[in-house]
């Protein structure tokens, strides 16, 4: 399998539109810098934020249960699920119970780790994706590119292509105005018709039993408002103790992921509608394990807003399919592995450690250091490749000898100031296919100091 | 008077001997005693960055214990002082040596002005600078505030920098965005470390950078290195040249020819 490198190298490849990438979402990060830096006690917001969070995962089982017990009194069916499969299984049997053909599904990365869809249509029904980004990567056969703007990969002139193709828009069409309005009767149609509503749960609330789905086009609301059965898909990271400390992570969650002060829809879902049915999902798929590593647990704070993919200046040149993982970009190159070190061994590089998104994350992971820490453990489970262990092992020889340092270097020195252009610029050369290498000069700074001092 | 045990980076060692003078030189001038022990080697960030810690080990041990007789260890380099500082209690167990190690070990621009408390530095330098702010000296070490984080603006090498006469600095669409060196990520994912580095130099270049600076020569290092395939490419130049007296090679300075400023 090919791994972030080699995808990058693609995308890349394509300067214009590795440029069009970078800068869409330079743009965004750019508005959450100025929508933050409005409010003097962001710092405090993110310090608070973090210790709830982390708070609650190190009480996570005590929480769970009093969300059960809580969301049972408001006459919710709540389920659990150790893995994906189990997830699939139980969603499939209550849309089955419930004879329902089709569906409409609010945005969900758990559904996508889970992958639900192809479940259900394998099971013969129609799954609808709302969120207009997802709906565009939906139709396209694809999996969404950034965890809030699936499909920040594509342009709307593309978008008007698939458009065209599956909702009979104009050919040509590249106008948002005209294609958003499309977008808008075509899931209008949908809602109308579904027999079920899924969605997905930002925040779920301990001691109320609620749970606070956040969108900014409000098809959450249509698609629970109108099928008389809600399904709420949610990881059992979600939970935050107490109503109080909602504000917080509403706060900080539309300002880090799209410079917004806060989404358009805000919904809290407090048992079902009159008449209707809620059931939660509760999911593991691999969070207790999360849980139990002292390297990784705070990842479980992440709240998905995905300012760190904004930020980061590798996601945005790479773009979001490199990862080959659900969610990419930092936070998803440290969740990647903790799924499977192996299929994801490579994203833990696919990061020059600058710590943007540390600085940048609303719940102050410590992501830059995470990722290093991955790097260690993909070395010591055997899954680095000789050609990257090898050369490290032999410069520590190396340095452990200065006297040999000192030889080397001067040999290394000579040579590149003796041999030819071609010879030095080689296709083995990593380095120097896009850049000079410094110039070698005759002396070092050991060979210099001991000089002065004499 | 302080007595300095100079940490010269491997890489400055072999190919910028002048940074490591320079380092010296300035801390010299302000009244260190300074001495540069040559039992140093690497301080094993490359290893240990690339997931080998056992590779890195024991160039860390060997570090602490060449500089176990200076009250204080100086280096040109915001990346390598974060490796002692923060990451080598990753490598090794935490030992009163270890923790005397890395409270005594600076990069050159926050020792300059947290220890020594230097406010200005002579000299003069007419010229526009483009300050590339190492991402471990901002986000590691705080050498300045990260645009990030909200809180009161800092900034130790352009503190050090503005007093200089004629100095004047670049204004940057991306403040101190990553120049996409990061030690062997630059090898492993080179098409997007160099799409970085040719970003951060169009940068400066819309900025009117004339010479282009940094506290880490390792970030310069791979700048200059696709500057240099470019037509007209700016001179680079470590922070310690320029406060050692240092002027740039290949510019004249734009305030002494007509009075121009760029």
């Amino acid at each position: 399998m090919a791994g972030h490198a080699q995808l990058a190298d693609k995308f890349v490849a394509n300067e214009e539109r590795a440029q069009w990438h970078d800068k869409s979402l330079w743009f965004v990060r750019h508005k959450r810098d100025n929508i933050s830096h409005s409010i003097p006690e962001w710092e405090t917001l993110r310090e608070t934020a973090s210790q709830v969070k982390l708070h609650t995962v190190a009480h996570l089982a005590q929480y769970l249960e009093e969300f059960e017990t809580n969301a049972k009194k408001l006459g919710v069916t709540v389920h659990w699920a150790s893995n994906a499969a189990e997830h699939n299984e139980i969603v499939l049997s209550i849309l089955q119970e419930h004879n329902v053909k089709r569906v409409v599904k609010s945005k969900s990365m758990l559904t996508e780790e889970c992958h639900l869809n192809p479940h259900l249509e394998a099971a013969g029904m129609e799954v609808v994706d709302t969120d207009l980004g997802e709906r565009i990567v939906q139709l396209r056969k694809e999996p969404p590119s950034h965890i809030v703007l699936p499909a920040i990969h594509i342009k709307k002139e593309e978008v008007g292509e698939v458009f065209h193709e599956h909702l009979g828009t104009e050919a040509g069409a590249s106008d948002p105005g005209y294609l958003t309005e499309a977008a808008r009767q075509h899931l209008r149609e949908n809602f109308l018709a579904a027999d079920a509503g899924i969605t997905g749960v930002n925040f779920g609330i301990a001691s109320t039993g609620g749970i606070v789905v956040c969108t900014n086009e409000g098809n959450a609301d249509l698609g629970t408002a109108l099928p008389n059965l809600h399904i709420a898909c949610m990881g059992i990271e979600k939970l935050i103790p107490s109503p109080d400390h909602l504000s917080l992570y509403t706060r900080l969650l539309a300002r880090s992921a799209t410079g917004q002060p806060i989404t358009t829809y805000t919904s809290h879902f407090h048992g079902p509608k009159p008449g209707g049915e809620m059931h939660i999902v509760l999911v593991d798929n691999g969070r207790s394990d999360i849980l139990g590593s002292d390297d990784f647990r705070r990842s479980l704070s992440c709240i998905r807003c995905g300012a760190c993919m904004n930020t980061c200046p590798v996601y945005r040149r790479s773009g979001g399919h490199s990862y080959q993982s659900t969610v990419p970009g930092p936070i998803g190159s440290i969740l990647g592995p903790s799924q499977n070190a192996k299929e994801h061994s490579s994203l833990p590089f696919a990061c020059s450690l600058c710590g943007s998104c540390t600085d940048v994350c609303p719940v102050k992971i410590d992501l830059h250091h995470q990722l290093l820490t991955w790097r260690k453990e993909i070395y010591v489970r055997g899954l680095l490749p000789f050609s990257k262990t090898f050369p490290m092992k032999v410069m520590s020889k190396v340095f452990q000898r200065p006297g040999l340092y000192a030889f080397g270097g001067k040999v290394a020195r000579k040579a590149l100031r003796l041999m030819p252009r071609w010879m030095i610029y080689n296709p083995l050369n990593g380095w120097g296919r896009q850049r000079d290498l410094p110039e070698a000069p005759k002396e070092s700074f050991r060979d210099l100091y001991k000089k002065r001092k004499k | 008077m302080p007595r300095v045990g100079l940490f010269i980076p491997c890489y400055i060692d072999q190919f910028y001997p002048d940074v490591g003078l320079a380092t010296l030189e300035v801390l010299e001038q302000h009244g260190c005693e300074v001495d540069y022990p040559a039992a140093q080697t690497c301080c094993g960030q490359p290893m240990a960055n690339t997931g080998c810690t056992d590779a890195a080990v024991p160039l860390a041990e060997r570090m602490i214990n060449v500089f176990a007789p200076y009250d204080y260890v100086v280096a040109p380099s915001g990346s390598c002082v974060a490796m002692v500082r923060e990451h080598y209690t990753d490598l090794l167990p935490l030992t009163n040596k270890l923790q005397e190690f890395q409270a005594k070990t600076f990069e050159l621009c926050e020792f300059l002005t947290d220890v020594l408390k230097v406010d200005s530095i002579s000299g003069s330098f007419p010229y526009k600078v483009g300050v590339h702010q190492s991402c471990h000296g901002l986000r590691e070490l705080r050498l300045a505030r990260s645009s990030e984080t909200v809180g009161d603006d800092f900034d130790k090498a352009r503190q050090l920098l503005k007093s200089l006469d004629g100095i004047s600095f670049a204004e940057l669409t991306r403040t101190d965005e990553c120049c996409g060196f990061g030690g062997t990520f630059a090898v492993h994912e080179e098409a997007v470390s160099c799409m970085m580095g040719r970003d951060r130099l169009a940068d400066h270049r819309a900025a009117g950078t004339e010479v282009l600076t940094a506290g880490d020569m390792s970030c310069l290092m791979h700048l200059n290195g696709l500057n240099q395939r470019h037509a007209q490419p700016f001179p680079v130049m470590h922070i310690a040249q320029i406060l050692a007296g240092r002027q740039p090679e290949g510019i004249t300075p734009v305030n002494s020819t007509d009075g121009s400023v760029a």
